[in-house]
């Protein structure tokens, strides 16, 4: 148990060294007796042990924060690929979906000498993070339902968001540097909650799901979508932001009328909303402000968005592999709006006759209510070959059959792929889908559950 | 009403579902909309969302939501009263969780104030003083419940709820069911939901309707017959359920552990 492996984040004290040393042994112990990937184990007994270790580890360092229901760690990897080699040696973050404190924690011990960190955070954490890490940016992406027999309901959420981002400070004129807020202007739940902060820069980032912000927070009005993502409350004022920055199709515009096109190795149109708002977030990471000027035109840095667009898998997700001679892809969603942006993926990819394999589970991770599959709208596979699977097959197969989809229901994710191939003709390729793929979309622990067994 | 007798057009309204739509709860008009129309009904099923008037309807679905839309909802309901006219006229009145609540006298907001219901159920709603009621839930249905066309008893009710109010049935209604496992009502009667004329209200997501065919059938049993006649004598078609009951027995084994388990396998080998 040494302490100069931490050296570089300066002395830490004797409480908190002992804690880093009980979170490398933990972590360690962890991954030789094959019990996880050693990163939650770790982090908590090291909280155990010094309870403030969070908010020791990330003194002197900048953080970065990322969160909200959809693309958290899509974003938060595009942001680390943004930063790196250009932010000195390495970046602590946690790019195994530890996002709760323990796994910030194993995070940061495991890149002792990383300067900065971007941490995914999970949705009820975020005030807890914001105040034991005092991050120079902070992320929201969108807001909407999603396991809702753990995490709160979307209104209680976006209620706690907003206390915790009235208590940042801004860049004062002393020349201290406070929060950036980086803020997807085109969810209101976002903006209700962001609008408390300080400093927020607003990126018109598109949010596929409307169903969980009709009933306006401020009156009790209702908003109304307009045309490109604009919205406003009936009653009230309350209105999207003007936009500092936004999508119109692949292109990142600013709002001085520059313009930039976003190439990414990433497909889909919700990965181009990750990228736009990883991109506003590199700039403010990267960018030595002077206090008091804002920097609401300027465009990425140069590099950020060639660095972004490195990005070609997160954690799998997005990634091939192969299955009896076919292409598979592997497509992870979690919620009603994950799906949603995974259906307008599968429509942008080719003509709708690639064979799609579901699976679902309803393990602690993703939620123990399968009620939600009833806010999906399985209707848009009509036509292609479907097999249902996962712990929860049979409630895919009821939801299938009220959306009148034909299906087959297998046991396993590889039988379900080994079905699938023995079920089609080899689809048409499409402009992000060789000829015969396979569409696999899982969600959390499902898509687990393929990745162990391939 | 446009749908009193079988053959001519019924419509399910799902009401508000932009308010009251969190809990996957817009499944329950589908599945109506869908078993009336296998069967050869011609059905029409309405997204009604709210800021504009509620349209007529035969069967009315009121979904789950959060606190602040459960409110607007019921205010916005009272305002047009599409709603209390068609029940007053024998439409059927379905209502889930937070749309069971403002079926009642009163339930309350998030600051636990009493709001006022619309008064359709003879129940009232306080929030619990425990933590939220979470999981899966089984329940028997009352003696006193409601009965199938064609005679017999609903058989065993499953769902997931996900709630915090504790609700008590008065005088003027009826329990839906008796909880075997989980908490449903909460008002220490063990009662889950309630039921009065052709008004009912339940606890359960799920939904609630794919998971009890057999309960859904008995909606569309009142909607299809005339309000002012005796209750429907005759069961409705019969349709091929099977995926709905390999899901009923296995969430009802993975609940009570009741050796149902052998139905999914066989379900599963079937389709496998």
């Amino acid at each position: 148990m040494t302490v100069d492996a931490v050296a570089s984040t300066g002395t830490l004290p004797a409480r908190a060294s002992a804690a880093v040393g009980v979170v490398k042994v933990a972590n360690r112990l962890s991954r030789v007796l094959g019990r996880g990937s050693g990163t939650v184990v770790g982090g908590r007994a090291g909280l155990v042990v010094d309870p403030a270790l969070l908010a020791t580890l990330a003194r002197d360092r900048d953080v970065a924060l990322v969160t909200g229901t959809n693309g958290k760690t899509t974003t938060t990897s595009m942001l680390v690929a943004a930063l790196s080699g250009a932010s000195g040696p390495a970046i602590a973050t946690n790019d195994t979906g530890a996002n709760m404190p323990a796994g910030h924690v194993a995070a940061m011990v495991d890149s002792p000498r990383a300067t900065a960190a971007v941490l995914e955070v999970d949705e009820s954490y975020l005030g807890q993070l914001i105040e034991e890490t005092h991050p120079r940016v902070v992320v929201l992406l969108n807001l909407s339902r999603d396991q809702l027999d753990r995490i709160a309901e979307v209104r209680m959420l976006v209620d706690r968001w907003r206390s915790a981002l009235a208590g940042l400070s801004g860049s004062s004129d002393s020349g201290a540097r406070g929060t950036v807020v980086v803020a997807n202007a085109d969810d209101p739940m976002v903006v209700w909650a962001a609008l408390a902060a300080p400093d927020v820069r607003w990126v018109g980032a598109g949010q596929v799901w409307h169903d969980d912000a009709v009933g306006c927070p401020a009156c009790s009005g209702r908003i109304e979508f307009g045309a490109e993502g604009a919205w406003a409350c009936d009653r009230c004022d309350f209105a999207r932001p003007a936009r500092d920055a936004w999508l119109e199709g692949a292109d990142l515009v600013i709002a001085d009328g520059a313009r930039q096109v976003l190439t990414l190795g990433l497909p889909g149109q919700f990965n181009r909303a990750n990228a736009a708002m990883a991109a506003l977030a590199a700039t403010e990471m990267l960018t030595s402000r002077t206090p008091g000027a804002a920097l609401r035109t300027a465009l990425p840095l140069p590099g950020v968005l060639a660095r972004l667009a490195s990005v070609d898998q997160v954690a799998g997700r997005f990634s091939s592999t192969v299955r009896r001679g076919r292409p598979v892809r592997l497509l992870l969603a979690k919620n009603p709006a994950g799906w949603t942006a995974i259906f307008d993926l599968l429509d942008e990819a080719g003509p709708g006759d690639a064979p799609v394999v579901l699976s679902v589970n309803a393990r602690v991770a993703d939620g123990l209510d399968t009620s939600w599959l009833w806010d999906v709208p399985f209707e848009r596979l009509a036509g292609r070959s479907v097999v249902a699977t996962g712990d929860r097959r049979i409630d895919l197969a009821v939801r299938l059959r009220y959306a009148e989809v034909s299906h087959a229901v297998v046991d396993g994710p590889l039988a379900a792929l080994d079905r699938a191939v023995g079920l089609s003709d080899l689809g048409t390729a499409g402009p992000d889908r060789g000829p015969g793929t396979i569409e696999f979309l899982g969600n959390y622990t499902a898509f687990a559950d393929l990745r162990r067994q391939l | 009403m446009s749908g009193s007798a079988r053959g001519t057009a019924l419509t399910v309204a799902v009401v508000y579902p932009d308010l009251l739509g969190t809990y996957g709860d817009g499944g329950n008009g589908l599945v109506l909309a869908r078993r009336a129309s296998w069967r050869g009904i011609d059905t029409r099923l309405v997204q009604a969302d709210s800021g504009r008037p509620l349209p007529t309807a035969d069967l009315y679905c009121i979904g789950g939501g959060e606190d602040g839309p459960q409110v607007r909802a019921a205010t916005a309901l009272r305002e047009d009263g599409t709603l209390l006219r068609a029940a007053d006229h024998g439409a059927v009145v379905f209502g889930v969780c937070a749309g069971f609540q403002l079926l009642g006298r009163s339930f309350p907001d998030s600051s636990d104030r009493p709001q006022e219901g619309l008064g359709l159920l003879d129940i009232t709603t306080r929030k619990g003083t425990g933590p939220r009621s979470v999981g899966e839930l089984v329940a028997t249905v009352a003696p006193d419940g409601p009965r199938p066309g064609g005679g017999g008893s609903l058989p065993r009710l499953t769902g997931f709820e996900n709630h915090g109010g504790v609700t008590s049935v008065g005088t003027g209604a009826r329990p839906l069911a008796h909880v075997v496992s989980g908490v449903g009502n909460g008002s220490g009667d063990g009662s889950e939901g309630a039921w009065s004329g052709r008004v009912l209200g339940t606890y359960l997501h799920g939904p609630v309707l794919a998971r009890n065919t057999a309960l859904a059938d008995l909606l569309l049993g009142w909607a299809l017959s005339d309000p002012g006649g005796p209750a429907p004598l005759e069961p409705l078609e019969p349709l091929d359920d099977a995926e709905e009951m390999a899901l009923r027995a296995e969430r009802l084994s993975a609940v009570d552990g009741s050796g149902r388990g052998h139905l999914v396998r066989r379900f599963l080998h079937r389709r496998g």
